[in-house]
């Protein structure tokens, strides 16, 4: 095509993007350098515990204990083992939205784009599925599950496809609009659900707290493990490790998987072969939101069953799921088990589950943003100082060079 | 190469240097011993002046600021002791390729070097350019400079050089004096074997157009007219040439006709079906294979497999690909014959496209796209950056086109490459036809039509 917007901007290999680096850098490293970049990123939290005078090897204990992965082992006793399927339960809720929100940094990446948009995404997807969840009184409970989450698709899918028509057609950096659109969601959220905003709750006692009207019984997700009172674990999982495996095959194994990777490796050559980069630009921010969007409908539907002003301003999901992208290598599997890491590194440093005598957990929180944050640095920082050197060649990972004839 | 540019440590052996064993770690230290290197592919700063380009790295300094009269100083210094001419003060993005080429030698003088190390310096430059540059080179040697020159070009080679050494799969094959040399003993020492420069070409059985463009205008990446109102035909059975000069629009013709760009006016046809404005999608159902100008950026996608290289025409349909759904198995199944029939060495179908080499990269391309038996082949500049037994085989293959009765514009820089597989040559120039001739025109008669001095034909 001619014109430069809808070719993506006229990005050939001698100028591929920071995305699309770093995406063939993960998966040109193996599994070695994942599980350094999470040990040293451990071992540098460490540190920082110990410079508060704590001891780091109690405080990680601790933190393992409080993210109930203790459980898993035969020799604790049996009134640990309740407590630890609680913190389990904890850990495995958290986890849930985790592995979705980084399938929708992933799969951007394999694209070479760069979401940054999981949050808004979340957020908006959250906004769907707490309207829709809590409309429709006396819809039969799978209907309203599956319209619930349906929406909560629809609209993160339509918010990150902003971004990806705005980059298509314009060739406005994706970063910059997804972050915008972070606010935006953020925003419109606490409009929405604000004092006298148009979703705010009907019910007069809360009519001087900013919340949306509850979930319906309908809407929610069945507990399958523990007890519903007591905040268990809902079939939310299976559906993102449901949603992982379609990941893999979308991407791996579907016409629309090849395109997506031919787009993020050389967007010039899938154009030659016939692929619209534009258009796969589109489909891909879609595809992610819709991703994002979904774990926004589990959390609301599955535990919180409502949406305050609040939790919207705090929440930091989806800004995690870059971290588990990137850990996970942008793989399926990878992105479970990166998930996993963050789920029981935020459930097992929260204030209700680790020990105060080891570490205050006020702290602890704070650990774990440490964590994220050395994990997102040790992860971009050799792609960007290889990528000066030039040492990406001589490691043996990266394009090869211009290989001439012979 | 890479190795006496630091950029690479050697397993073995050692590096002589003015008598001395020198270890080269690192690019600066290559530099420090005074060797330089110009890259094929160039390491300039387009947003930067000339001057600030070549004194990079090693600045003349007023406090902790760049002194910019000094830099300019010393590149005009420079330009006039080597005849290199190029303005100091303007930006690098706007000067052409061969001035930039002059920019990297200067930067490389500028640092001392008295070894020269050029990498396939000619692969980008006009005729004309080439010219200069050789002239340059020999003001460099007079002036007691050393120079390594890294060629595929054989005449290039025996011109400008006075030692030649030939390698072949990394090792020396043997060093002879440039006098006395010619291009076929040349060849033999690289391939090993003899080597035709002229293919046995039977007479071409032309029968009616598959190819017809007419009244094409298109537009360039800054909407500016690069094809003015061309014409053209390619009947089944013959290769046309397109000779020019580099950028007199060949590159956004072969864009329009596969679909790449979309045409301001006119029209493209395929055995008499208008694709025009179909898009890629439309010219690959129509039958034309397309073997891109550069592999790296159209051609290939290094980073996929050879498998899924060979699949980018086909992998929408079935049998790659059922209801959405791709089968690695059969893409895999379809490679193999593919990369054997082709000859393409040192990759199986999972291998990474990127860790070939480029004339197998190249055969991957050509086998992709000729495997389906395109109507109309488009090649634009096939055989660039390939070494003589690479080129052998892709005209080998073009020829094989052309005697199935299938047709075959070739698009080239090279007028040796038009004069061997062409039937009929096309001159190009600012958008227009403005000459057909026969390849046995004489390189005067080509290179006047090239430059504009043609008449239009009739």
């Amino acid at each position: 095509m001619s014109t430069p917007g809808l070719s993506g901007g006229g990005e050939g290999p001698g100028t591929l993007t920071v995305a699309s680096r770093l995406s063939g850098y993960l998966r040109g490293g193996g599994i070695l350098i994942p599980v350094l970049t999470a040990l040293i990123a451990f071992a540098v939290g460490g540190l920082v515990v110990l410079a508060t005078g704590s001891n780091p090897i109690d405080t990680y204990k601790a933190v393992f204990d409080g993210s109930g992965l203790n459980w898993f082992f035969p020799w604790i006793s049996s009134d640990d083992r309740s407590l630890a399927a609680l913190n389990l339960q904890q850990t495995l809720l958290l986890t849930t939205p985790l592995i979705l929100v980084g399938l929708a940094v992933a799969f951007a990446f394999r694209a070479g784009l760069f979401n940054i948009g999981g949050q808004g995404q979340y957020i908006v997807g959250s906004i769907g599925a707490v309207w829709i969840g809590s409309s429709f009184d006396g819809m039969p409970a799978l209907a309203h599950i599956v319209l619930a989450i349906v929406a909560a698709c629809v609209f993160g899918g339509v918010w990150a496809g902003i971004a990806g028509f705005l980059k298509a057609t314009t060739g406005a950096n994706e970063v910059i609009s997804t972050i915008m659109l972070n606010y935006t969601a953020l925003w419109a959220g606490v409009y929405l659900f604000g004092l006298g905003g148009p979703l705010q709750s009907s019910d007069p006692a809360q009519r001087s707290i900013p919340v949306s009207n509850d979930v319906l019984e309908s809407a929610r997700l069945p507990v399958f493990w523990g007890d519903p009172e007591l905040q268990g674990l809902h079939i939310g999982l299976f559906v993102a490790l449901v949603v992982t495996v379609l990941f893999w095959v979308l991407l791996n194994r579907s016409v629309t998987g090849y395109e997506v990777r031919a787009v993020g490796f050389n967007p010039d050559a899938a154009e030659y072969g016939g692929i619209h980069a534009g258009r796969s630009y589109v489909k891909v921010m879609v595809i992610c939101g819709a991703f994002a969007g979904l774990a926004g409908a589990l959390d609301v539907l599955g535990w919180q069953f409502r949406v305050a002003t609040n939790d919207i301003q705090v929440s930091q999901v989806g800004f995690f799921g870059i971290a588990v992208a990137l850990l996970g290598r942008n793989t399926a599997g990878g992105t479970v088990i990166a998930a996993l890491l963050f789920g029981a590194l935020i459930s097992g440093t929260s204030v209700r589950n680790l020990d105060p005598s080891v570490f205050e957990p006020q702290l602890a929180t704070n650990l774990t943003y440490i964590i994220q944050g050395l994990v997102v640095l040790f992860v971009s920082a050799p792609v960007l100082v290889t990528s000066v050197w030039g040492l990406r060649r001589r490691l043996g990972f990266g394009r090869a060079r211009g290989a001439q004839a012979g | 190469m890479n190795v006496l540019y630091g950029l690479h440590q050697p397993d073995e052996g050692e590096v002589l240097l003015r008598g001395e064993s020198v270890r080269i770690g690192s690019p600066r230290e290559a530099i420090g011993l005074r060797i330089g290197m110009v890259h094929q592919h160039f390491m300039l700063i387009g947003v930067m002046t000339v001057a600030e380009n070549v004194v990079l790295v090693s600045e003349p300094r007023k406090g902790a600021l760049l002194d910019r009269d000094a830099a300019e100083r010393r590149v005009r210094e420079l330009s006039e002791r080597f005849g290199l001419v190029v303005d100091p003060r303007a930006h690098v993005e706007d000067i052409g390729v061969g001035q930039q080429q002059r920019v990297e030698i200067l930067r490389v003088l500028h640092r001392g070097a008295d070894v020269l190390i050029l990498d396939e310096p000619t692969a980008v430059l006009t005729a004309q350019e080439t010219a200069e540059l050789f002239k340059v080179l020999r003001a460099l040697t007079a002036e007691g400079v050393s120079i390594v020159f890294i060629s595929h070009k054989l005449r290039e080679v025996l011109e400008i050089a006075d030692r030649v050494t030939v390698l072949r799969r990394g090792k020396k094959v043997g060093t002879v004096d440039a006098e006395g040399a010619t291009e076929a003993s040349l060849a033999k020492l690289m391939v090993g074997r003899d080597v035709l420069f002229r293919l046995e070409k039977d007479t071409s059985k032309v029968a009616g157009p598959i190819l017809e463009v007419g009244a094409l205008d298109v537009d360039d990446d800054r909407g500016l007219p690069a094809v003015r109102g061309l014409s053209l035909q390619v009947r089944a059975g013959e290769i046309v040439g397109l000779a020019g000069v580099d950028g007199n629009g060949q590159s956004e013709l072969v864009e329009a006709i596969t679909g790449l760009r979309v045409p301001r006016a006119g029209h493209v046809r395929v055995g008499g079906r208008d694709i025009t404005g179909t898009g890629v999608r439309g010219a690959l159902r129509a039958g034309v294979g397309h073997i891109a100008e550069d592999r790296h950026r159209r051609g290939l996608i290094l980073d996929f497999s050879l498998a899924e290289n060979l699949a980018l025409r086909e992998y929408r349909r079935a049998p790659l690909s059922r209801l959405g759904l791709l089968s690695p198995k059969r893409m895999t199944q379809q490679a193999h014959p593919l990369l054997e029939r082709y000859d393409v060495r040192g990759g199986r179908p999972e291998t990474p496209a990127g860790s070939l080499s480029g004339g197998n990269q190249q055969k991957c391309v050509i086998a992709r796209e000729l495997a389906e038996e395109p109507q109309v082949t488009v090649a634009a500049q096939p055989t660039r950056g390939l070494d003589v037994g690479a080129i052998e085989f892709v005209h080998r293959r073009l020829l094989e086109q052309r005697d199935a009765g299938r047709a075959v514009l070739l698009v080239s820089l090279e007028l040796e490459e038009i004069r061997a597989l062409a039937d009929r040559v096309l001159v190009i120039y600012d958008g227009r036809i403005v000459a057909e001739l026969s390849p046995a025109a004489t390189d005067e008669e080509m290179g006047v039509a090239m430059l504009g001095g043609g008449r239009a034909p009739a």
